[in-house]
């Protein structure tokens, strides 16, 4: 019961504010939609105290959804620690994003729309994280999906917005189905889909359908989470209001691929192909994305592939098997990069929407709130302790090492290291780059109102504190609540872990210098050639037009001209002419003449009479 | 009974056959619909000729059906002539040949 | 006598089906017409129907025939044979597919002749028997008989009545439409 509240309080937000929103006065829209995330943030805190949450799991049956043959799918939700923790984030995150938004939207033409849109996303993304078995998950993860189409679109009268938005979408499709067909393989063999069930099936299925299976449910994580090769439609919805990159592109949504291995990892644990594969790629993206960030001018893209490059991360935790890890840096992740964004938003929001840095500069002495969030944040961002982005990221990295001392790929520790350090250094240019005088503009940017100050505020404070969560130093709660979910052994017992620590902490460091020193006085550096390859994504979008986007238009081509005018034209066409042609023929034999009929109906008396009679 | 059945039988043929020939040779809509009616009344007779046989007067009951179908048949059938005439100033059916294809 | 009977009835009959088809004017045909409906009203007689023979006198020859015979008047006797038919093949085919019906009708008759005739009583074919058997047997039939000369009446005054003068009225677009097709 208080597992469907959660989730019935935004849906009920959602309902009210879309069906009555426009009549509403702006106040009470505002407070009813945080006040919904609120009541779910609190029935989240009540339900996760419920003894069944750590033990084994709090269930909640709905209905039977689906009962054909041998399967059977009831719909139900469920609460275990993984969930309980994803739960707190998407409402807490989500409820300071609310309040955030009612200063951030205050002058939008759309309000109560924007705030029904962020009131369903909520209700989806706990949907996703509280689905008892993977089809209601799957429910969850699509509607998150149309969600982040409708946010990212939400100024649909901008061509750029709108076109995003699809993108978004054709994008997520194609990683949506990859996990469809993981979801079909999976229930095809073994007959049920519920996640309870799912630890004890691992064994029963053929090594080569549970890599296949593991490794369509990643093809699916990689749409949802912006890893290579889909990565393409994140930047790109930057197009959206800025709380909602703070909300759905960083913190909860794009987090779901995570989480959904998270939540299926004693599959993943059962193929080691698979968790190679997903660490090869966390990795490459981590790296990749970086480097990219390095060169975007655009702060809100510099962010959105700091998220890719983050994201890459927790999916390189989870290939070298430190689940517990992963999830601590999502949950991280979610207060710093949230952060970031807001402070992003709220120089927006003063700048009257330029966000290009090469025209912000000089903000910090305007806006001090900002500027010292936006700091925290990147702090953490660069894992510099004792910020909350150290304590999971070196975990994260500790782990990648552990796991090449026992067979893994050295690759990827090194380029979680290279990551670290290329995360320092483009933070700091952003930083740098916005707050940092001399001002490229002439505006008087004002301090963002309160409404959005205290969010920011929170978010810093859990930035900051954050890290006690999986801090050795204090018991690691989160830690120890996780590592009994997973059922691995506690992490970060091994002799070498202060110097372990201490490289990536050095790396950061360095990094931060490095930026000080490149881009001190707000220099423009582009890092020549590299710096062009960098900008240009490392040809990868140049790539995916000319291999599949060329063929795709000449197929298209192809179709219009060829298929659609001589294939379906003509033969429409063709059978018209032909009706013609015959019935030209035929009506000769409609004379007319009734006396013809009555001969044609003489006839046709003789041939039944003969028959009748010669039978 | 001196006649057998199938000299009737034989007779309601005959004339049937000739109220075809009727139908099918001559034009007048008028001459037309008097080989029609003679049609009908060939079918009569043989209704009649069966039901002696067969000792049943549901063949007399038919033959009561076909004349109140017949009569009906006459008024409309006179009435859409005379509508036809009214119009076309003719009764020949082959000037009557809009449904020609 | 009975042979005597049915053959003079049955020589009339043909007689005047021949009349019927073969006379040049309507009224002819029309008298013609009158004589079939008497032989065959004699011929009923001889099959035991004396309230179908009433009939065939009070109806046809009373009613129908002398509605033929108002019409005739009424469209001046013009037969409308005056165009040079168009129709020739329909002459040969006529006779030839009349002429397969006749033999195949004949054929039937002459193969499955000579079952025995019912003896039947007195009361056999009066009106009082048929219409005992109307009345019950075929009450719905007759009930629904009674309806379609209610029909029949009421399609003959809408289709009787003279047309209403409004150009949009069927006969021009008609002519419009053959003159198009011509």
């Amino acid at each position: 019961m208080l597992l469907a509240l959660i989730i019935a309080f935004p849906l009920a937000g959602w309902l009210i504010l879309g069906v009555v929103g426009g009549r509403l006065p702006r106040r009470v829209i505002g407070i009813l939609a945080s006040g919904t995330v609120a009541l779910a943030f609190v029935a989240s805190v009540a339900a996760s105290r419920h003894p069944a949450v750590s033990a084994g799991g709090l269930t909640a049956p709905l209905f039977s959804w689906i009962a054909a043959g041998a399967l059977t799918v009831p719909a139900g939700l469920l609460m275990d620690r993984l969930s309980s923790l994803m739960a707190l984030v998407v409402t807490g995150v989500g409820f300071l994003i609310h309040v955030y938004s009612i200063g951030y939207m205050a002058d939008d033409r759309s309000y109560a729309r924007y705030f029904a849109y962020l009131n369903l996303f909520i209700a989806s993304m706990l949907l996703l994280v509280l689905g008892s078995n993977l089809l209601v998950l799957f429910v969850g993860w699509e509607l998150v999906g149309l969600c982040s189409y409708l946010l990212i679109g939400f100024w649909f009268d901008r061509e750029r917005a709108a076109q995003a938005g699809r993108k978004a979408f054709v994008v997520n499709r194609i990683g949506d189905a990859g996990f469809l067909l993981g979801i079909l393989l999976l229930a095809t063999s073994t007959g049920t889909l519920e996640l309870g069930r799912i630890g004890s099936l691992a064994s029963q299925m053929a090594p080569g359908v549970l890599t296949a299976v593991t490794l369509l449910l990643f093809v699916g994580a990689t749409g949802k989470s912006a890893q290579l090769p889909l990565y393409v439609w994140l930047p790109d919805a930057m197009e959206g209001p800025t709380p909602v990159s703070a909300l759905i592109h960083a913190a909860t949504m794009v987090t779901a691929g995570v989480y959904m291995i998270a939540r299926l990892h004693p599959l993943f644990l059962a193929a080691p192909l698979t968790l190679s594969v997903v660490a090869g790629v966390g990795a490459a993206t981590a790296f990749f994305a970086a480097t990219v960030a390095l060169v975007q001018w655009d702060l809100k893209r510099v962010l959105a592939y700091s998220t890719i490059s983050q994201l890459g991360y927790m999916f390189v935790a989870m290939g070298v098997v430190a689940m517990p890890a992963g999830m601590f840096h999502l949950t991280t992740h979610a207060f710093f990069k949230a952060l970031l964004f807001l402070a992003a938003g709220s120089v927006m929001h003063a700048m009257g929407g330029v966000i290009d840095m090469r025209q912000l500069g000089g903000l910090a002495g305007a806006m001090r709130w900002t500027a010292f969030g936006f700091v925290i944040g990147a702090l953490a961002l660069a894992g510099i302790p004792p910020f909350a982005g150290f304590f999971s990221k070196d975990l994260i990295l500790e782990a990648a090492f552990t796991s090449a001392q026992h067979g893994g790929s050295w690759l990827v520790w090194v380029a979680g290291l290279a990551t670290a350090f290329v995360t320092a250094v483009y933070v700091t240019r952003a930083a740098i780059l916005t707050f940092l005088p001399p001002a490229a503009h002439h505006g008087h940017p004002h301090e963002a109102p309160p409404t959005m100050r205290w969010p920011m505020a929170a978010l810093a404070v859990l930035s900051v504190g954050g890290g006690a969560l999986g801090a050795q130093a204090v018991g690691a709660p989160l830690l120890h609540s996780l590592d009994r979910f997973f059922a691995t052994a506690p992490a970060t017992e091994s002799a070498p872990a202060v110097l372990l620590t201490m490289i990536p902490v050095a790396i950061g460091a360095l990094g931060m210098v490095m930026g000080v020193f490149l881009y001190r006085g707000r220099r423009e550096v582009t890092l020549g050639a590299v710096g062009r390859f960098f900008e240009r994504q490392w040809y990868v979008e140049r790539v995916y037009d000319a291999a599949i986007l060329a063929p795709a238009r000449a197929l298209a081509q192809f179709c219009a001209d060829v298929i659609e005018t001589r294939g379906i034209d003509g033969a429409v066409n063709g059978v018209a002419a032909l009706v013609v042609r015959a019935g030209g023929t035929l009506r000769r034999a409609q004379t007319g003449f009734v006396r013809s009929y009555a001969a044609a109906i003489l006839a046709g008396t003789i041939v039944v009479l003969g028959y009748w009679l010669l039978r | 009974m001196t006649v057998p059945i199938g000299a009737y039988l034989a007779l309601g043929a005959l004339l049937f056959v000739l109220g075809i020939a009727g139908v099918l040779l001559r034009r007048s809509a008028l001459i037309v619909f008097m080989s029609i009616e003679l049609m009908l009344n060939a079918v009569n007779l043989t209704f009649v000729a069966f039901a002696r046989q067969l000792g049943r007067l549901e063949g007399q009951v038919a033959v009561f059906f076909v004349l109140v179908v017949a009569a009906v048949e006459v008024v409309v059938g006179l009435a859409i002539i005379i509508a036809i005439f009214r119009t076309r100033a003719t009764v020949d059916l082959d000037d009557v040949d809009l449904l020609r294809g | 006598m009975e042979l005597v009977i049915f053959a003079l009835a049955a020589l009339g009959a043909v007689a005047g089906g021949v009349g019927i088809i073969a006379s040049r004017s309507p009224v002819r045909s029309a008298l013609s017409l009158l004589l079939v409906l008497g032989c065959l009203a004699a011929l009923s007689l001889l099959l035991a129907a004396q309230f179908i023979a009433a009939l065939q006198i009070i109806i046809y020859a009373g009613a129908i025939v002398i509605l033929f015979l108002f019409v005739v008047m009424l469209l001046h006797a013009r037969s409308g044979e005056t165009a040079p038919n168009r129709l020739g093949w329909l002459t040969p085919a006529g006779i030839v597919l009349g002429g397969l019906l006749l033999a195949g009708l004949l054929g039937t008759v002459w193969a499955r002749d000579g079952g025995g005739v019912a003896s039947v009583g007195a009361e056999f074919g009066t009106a009082e028997a048929v219409g005992q058997m109307l009345f019950t047997t075929f009450m719905l039939p007759f009930e629904a008989a009674s309806v379609l000369l209610l029909v029949g009446i009421i399609a003959a005054v809408i289709i009787g009545r003279p047309e209403p003068a409004s150009p949009t009225a069927t006969g021009t677009p008609r002519r419009g439409v053959e003159a198009r097709k011509r």
